[in-house]
């Protein structure tokens, strides 16, 4: 397997040759920073192609198809209309929070976006505590949205707002819960040591077995709904508050919510990979050997992001499929049913590890 | 809505949303029925009833049946319609109507029908055309008798 | 608005001025009266009138002792000399009993009635549209606003004297909302007092749904009253598509009144022509020929399974399902090549006209219906697959905006609304028209009045549907597709209504005719009217999410409701 620690050293090694150490460190973090932001932006696009297409399918309809070959050019095209548009001001909005709060949402969901482990030895943010590092910085959204929603001045951004805040805060504890009972099979917070882990050891969600799986269907649920995405989407649903705590936004304002909303889906499901599905470790299966070392060829960053887009493909299915819940039954399935389960889950986890019944 | 408990509410509940996900993904390989339509602009037929614009069909020797006499300027509901017609002495010094300019404001039709049913030589009828958008709307006011046309001899 | 405004302006302009051109062209108008019934019409009202003194007693005695709970239809009349009247249908549920009552009010300075608003709740809304039109003051009403037209609209559109406008100049300011509406009521001395009070209170949180928002299927404006999520109250605030259909009725002849009610109900196209079709030949003693009759009928059905469908589509586009709003476009666009094929028009049929059909079926119609109604049946169980039976969409409408059958009557919530709610109110099997009387069908009614009995009973209807037009579509009698009628048609004098039942409910026609060439009254009764009156009964206390549901499944359309 091709480790990305030998890159980032040669890098460095060829930095502090001509420059001192602070000045390499820091042309690295630029460089770092540079490349997290173009793949931000690329995976965007990749992915609402990915979700138009999708959802066409599901519609028995086809997706774009005018704006090049089966519609490719459609989302570089849609960027480009966005990005000229004017950034409306409205009367009696708080400017200053009006105009910090997409960053907010922009600047959170890029941070998390650098925790994802992309390649062994690829880790852009990777310290002890990295799950709960995860958490806590995914959470600012939230500070975005609400903050949208007071400073538009508007009554539908309000309560779209409002409801958003409850919803992610709510399904937050299910993640929350979920990650830790993967915690508990793992041993570790540190993203890169899960991915070793499972790498040596084999995937999570085969690892962990009943308990795992279920955690990983909650996680989805969960998540989904951490990314307001429907059938979660209601702080933003479109029948009843016209577009919630983004009503008022326009232009490129408008389009960082739209990315960050695509971009947390990606990291959600990049997440998910990362304590389920081995981050970006091959698959193994002992006894074929010759398989093993085939699949082992394959880099790490294939295999993560090959298994990030399945997951994606999984939450669009669901979006694509279920009806929109209503606020009270979004915080009752939260609280009645997610959960308890997440609970009992870790407990159950807790003695399937400490019975030795996990592999 | 009858209660049910919480362990069967949540089965009933989990197997609605399976049900829902195998439809949606049964449906993802079915034939897709998007019509790309300016692409298949050659193999788009309409149906022969379909009500496009008002036409007044002219045969080769650039005639057409109308003789002006505005029976279908009276049925239309909007005056979408605008007939001008000049009396003129024939040889054998008769005089008799003519039309001079059949005038069709696209824009105002509301296909109903009235004209083409009123009219009692069959001189206007709706053809199948639908790619009647225009930059202006001067442009929807059409007249429908050729340059130089004249009413067809029984 | 103002746009709005000019099809209704230079409507008197031209058909006025079109037959005066060729004064010689129709060779034989000079014996239109010969043909006409010695016997009354079969649809003609018998219209009771009553004192303006012993009004208010005699309709408390119907309600009460007669047990008319159904005010079926109210309409406004500019009689002229003989004064402004108003006509009420009434009709008992219990005994299938009908009476049709006026009351003719004295002067147009301050004409007034006393409101039954409190014997039938839809009166409320009835009531308001006649004092938008006509200036009648129902007294005692405790809503007294305008309703379709401005809020600062001067005189009152369908009487024959208004110099509409003349006071009416294109107006370049937005139009005002009223935040206060007035109660007039009588003093013994003849004169009426005005009492002024607020529609909201001061520290009511009102917010706007409408009028452009994407789930009030089209230009309809709630100003609704919320506290935190919970909606306290509705006021619906109607007219952004008002077209004046019925004032520019009075302008036309017969055959061209026809066009516009394909434009009522888009989803209900096919039906309100029949109606009007129907009421004219009544009218006019014109029997239809079975062929007619049994096409009329089918293609009926065809627009109810097509506007149910459709309902179904947008309440899951609604609700957020989007993938089900297209499966049911998918299935829709079926029904409408049908009609396509027949009738030349997806939506805007056209198709209905006096004395039968404007075109014989096409020779593909019937292998294309044949081939529908399996294909339909097979589908409608994707429907439930993938949303009704779906565990959110169950619990987003099971128990929500639950209306019991005495509240659907006195509402005069027809259709399907009615049904869900156990009111059989079908007019198919009340009063049988067209072919309806040779068929097998069911009813289809529940019991529970909530939004997943509404969607249930609609998605019940399509399956009668698809059966009534199994039971028709091999059996197409042999004869004219169309009755010859004279090229200018005249309904005797008197005062018909004839009803159908529209894709949603009763669609009621009804006709005041001098013996001229054109109505000089035409009353549609709006499916939708009353199904939007009985919104803030029907989401008092339920989520603001909960009045997408409700909104959807009770399904109006607003093009029938502002006419």
């Amino acid at each position: 397997m091709f480790d990305f620690q030998i890159v980032s050293t040669w890098l460095h090694g060829v930095l502090t040759g001509v420059m001192p150490e602070w000045a390499a460190i820091l042309t690295e973090s630029v460089l770092v920073a540079l490349l997290i932001i173009t793949l931000y932006a690329v995976f965007a696009i990749v992915l609402i192609y990915m979700e138009r297409k999708i959802c066409a399918f599901f519609q028995c309809r086809l997706g774009p198809m005018r704006v090049g070959k089966w519609g490719l050019l459609q989302v570089f095209s849609d960027v480009f209309k966005m990005l000229t548009k004017e950034i409306i001001e409205m009367r009696q909005s708080d400017r200053l929070l009006h105009n910090m709060a997409p960053f907010l949402v922009v600047a959170a969901s890029m941070t998390t976006f650098a925790c994802l482990p992309w390649n062994m030895g690829g880790h852009i943010i990777d310290f002890n505590v990295g799950v709960f590092f995860f958490l806590a910085i995914g959470s600012i959204g939230v500070v975005g949205i609400l903050l949208a929603g007071w400073s538009s001045n508007n009554k539908y951004s309000l309560i779209g707002a409002m409801r958003s805040g409850a919803q992610i805060i709510s399904y937050e504890l299910s993640i929350g819960m979920v990650m830790l009972t993967m915690i508990c099979l793992t041993g570790t917070m540190s993203f890169s040591e899960i991915c070793q882990q499972q790498a040596d050891y084999g995937w999570n969600i085969l690892r962990g077995h009943v308990p795992a799986v279920l955690a990983f269907i909650i996680y989805l649920i969960a998540g989904n709904a951490e990314c307001n995405r429907g059938p979660f989407d209601l702080p933003e649903s479109e029948s009843e508050l016209t577009a919630g705590y983004h009503t008022e936004y326009s232009g490129m304002h408008f389009g960082y919510y739209y990315l960050a909303e695509y971009l947390n889906l990606f990291i959600c499901a990049g997440m998910a990979t990362t304590i389920f599905l081995g981050g970006w470790a091959p698959i193994y299966f002992p006894g074929l050997e010759g398989f093993n070392d085939v699949m082992a060829m394959i880099p790490g960053c294939v295999w993560f992001l090959g298994k990030t887009f399945f997951v994606v493909f999984l939450l669009m299915w669901e979006r694509w499929t279920f009806p929109r819940l209503r606020i009270d039954q979004i915080l009752s399935l939260e609280w009645k049913y997610l959960l308890p389960f997440t609970m009992v889950l870790l407990v159950v986890m807790a003695l399937c590890v400490s019975l030795g019944l996990t592999f | 809505m009858e209660e049910k408990s919480y362990f069967e509410g949540l089965a009933c509940g989990i197997k609605s949303l399976c049900t829902g996900l195998k439809t949606t993904m049964r449906e993802f390989f079915t034939p897709k029925i998007t019509e790309q339509y300016p692409e298949n602009r050659k193999e788009l037929q309409m149906f022969e009833r379909f009500r496009g614009s008002l036409t007044m069909p002219h045969n080769e020797k650039n005639e057409h049946k109308c003789v002006g006499c505005g029976l279908c300027q009276m049925a239309c509901p909007n005056g979408t319609i605008n007939v001008t017609s000049e009396f003129y002495e024939t040889e054998d010094g008769k005089k008799k109507k003519r039309l001079v300019k059949y005038e069709y404001n696209l824009g105002s039709c509301m296909f109903c029908q009235l004209c083409t049913q009123a009219c009692p030589h069959g001189a206007i009828e709706f053809d199948q055309s639908f790619e009647n958008a225009v930059f202006d709307r001067a442009k929807l006011i059409k007249t429908l008798n050729r340059e130089g046309s004249k009413v067809q001899e029984k | 608005m103002s746009e709005e405004l000019k099809p209704q302006a230079a409507a008197p302009a031209t058909p006025q001025a079109a037959p005066q051109a060729p004064a010689a062209a129709p060779k034989k108008p000079a014996a239109p009266a010969a043909a006409a019934p010695a016997a009354p019409a079969e649809n003609d009202c018998h219209v009771r009138t009553i004192e303006r003194a012993a009004f208010r007693k005699e309709m408390e005695r119907l309600h009460k002792e007669e047990k008319m709970d159904f005010l079926e239809c109210l309409t406004g009349i500019d009689r002229e000399e003989d004064g402004l009247a108003v006509i009420y249908h009434l009709e008992s549920t219990a005994t299938g009993k009908r009476t049709c009552v006026q009351v003719v009010c004295e002067g147009r300075e301050t004409p007034n009635v006393p409101t039954v608003s409190d014997l039938w709740d839809i009166a409320n809304i009835y009531e308001r549209e006649v004092y938008d039109f006509y200036g009648i003051i129902f007294t005692g009403h405790p809503d007294m606003r305008r309703i379709y037209m401005r809020e600062d609209w001067v005189g009152y559109p369908f009487r024959k004297d208004d110099e509409t406008e003349k006071n009416n100049p294109l107006r370049m300011t937005n139009e005002p909302l009223a935040d206060t509406t007035d109660t007039y009521t009588l003093t013994p001395d003849g004169t009426l007092t005005k009492e002024q009070r607020n529609i909201f209170g001061e520290e009511d949180y009102v917010v706007n749904i409408g009028p452009q928002h994407p789930s009030t299927h089209g230009v309809l404006h709630f100003r609704v009253c919320l506290q935190g999520e919970v909606i306290k109250k509705i006021d619906p605030i109607l007219g952004y598509i008002h077209r004046g259909v019925e004032k520019i009725s009075e302008q036309m002849t017969y055959p061209q009144t026809l066009a516009l009610t394909d434009r009522l109900d888009y989803l209900g196209a096919m039906q309100n022509r029949h109606a009007l079709c129907m009421c004219i030949e009544k009218a006019m003693g014109v029997e239809v020929s079975d062929r007619v009759k049994v096409i009329r009928t089918i293609m009926d059905e065809l627009q109810r399974i097509d506007s149910h469908i459709l309902f179904f589509s947008c309440l899951a586009q609604d609700l957020g399902a989007t993938t089900a709003f297209l499966y049911g476009f998918r299935d829709r666009e079926k029904i409408l090549d049908i009609f396509e094929e027949t009738c030349g028009g997806r939506l805007i049929l056209n198709y209905n006209t006096i004395g039968g059909v404007m075109a014989d079926i096409h020779p593909n119609f019937q292998k294309r219906v044949k081939e529908f109604i399996p294909y339909m049946r097979k589908n409608i169980n994707e429907y439930f697959d993938i949303f009704i039976n779906n565990v959110i969409f169950q619990h987003r409408a099971k128990g929500i905006g639950t209306l019991t059958k005495e509240q659907c009557i006195a509402f005069g919530c027809t259709g399907g609304t009615g049904r869900a709610a156990g009111w059989h109110n079908d007019v198919r099997k009340r009063m049988p028209y067209a072919a309806y009387d040779r068929v097998q069908f069911n009813e289809v009614t529940r019991t529970e009045g909530d939004s997943y009995a509404r969607v249930l009973v609609r998605m019940d209807e399509i399956l009668e549907s698809l059966n009534i037009i199994e039971q028709l579509i091999d059996n197409i009698p042999e004869g004219n597709y169309r009755e010859k009628m004279k090229p200018i048609i005249k309904v005797p004098a008197g005062t018909y209504y004839t009803a159908v039942e529209g894709s949603r409910g009763e669609f009621g026609v009804l006709l005041e005719s001098k013996g001229d060439k054109s109505p000089y009254r035409l009353h549609y009764r709006s499916t939708g009217l009353p199904l939007v009156a009985v919104m803030d009964t029907a989401c008092k206390d339920h989520l603001l999410a909960d009045l997408i549901t409700i909104g959807g499944t009770v399904d109006y359309v607003v093009p029938d409701i502002d006419r």
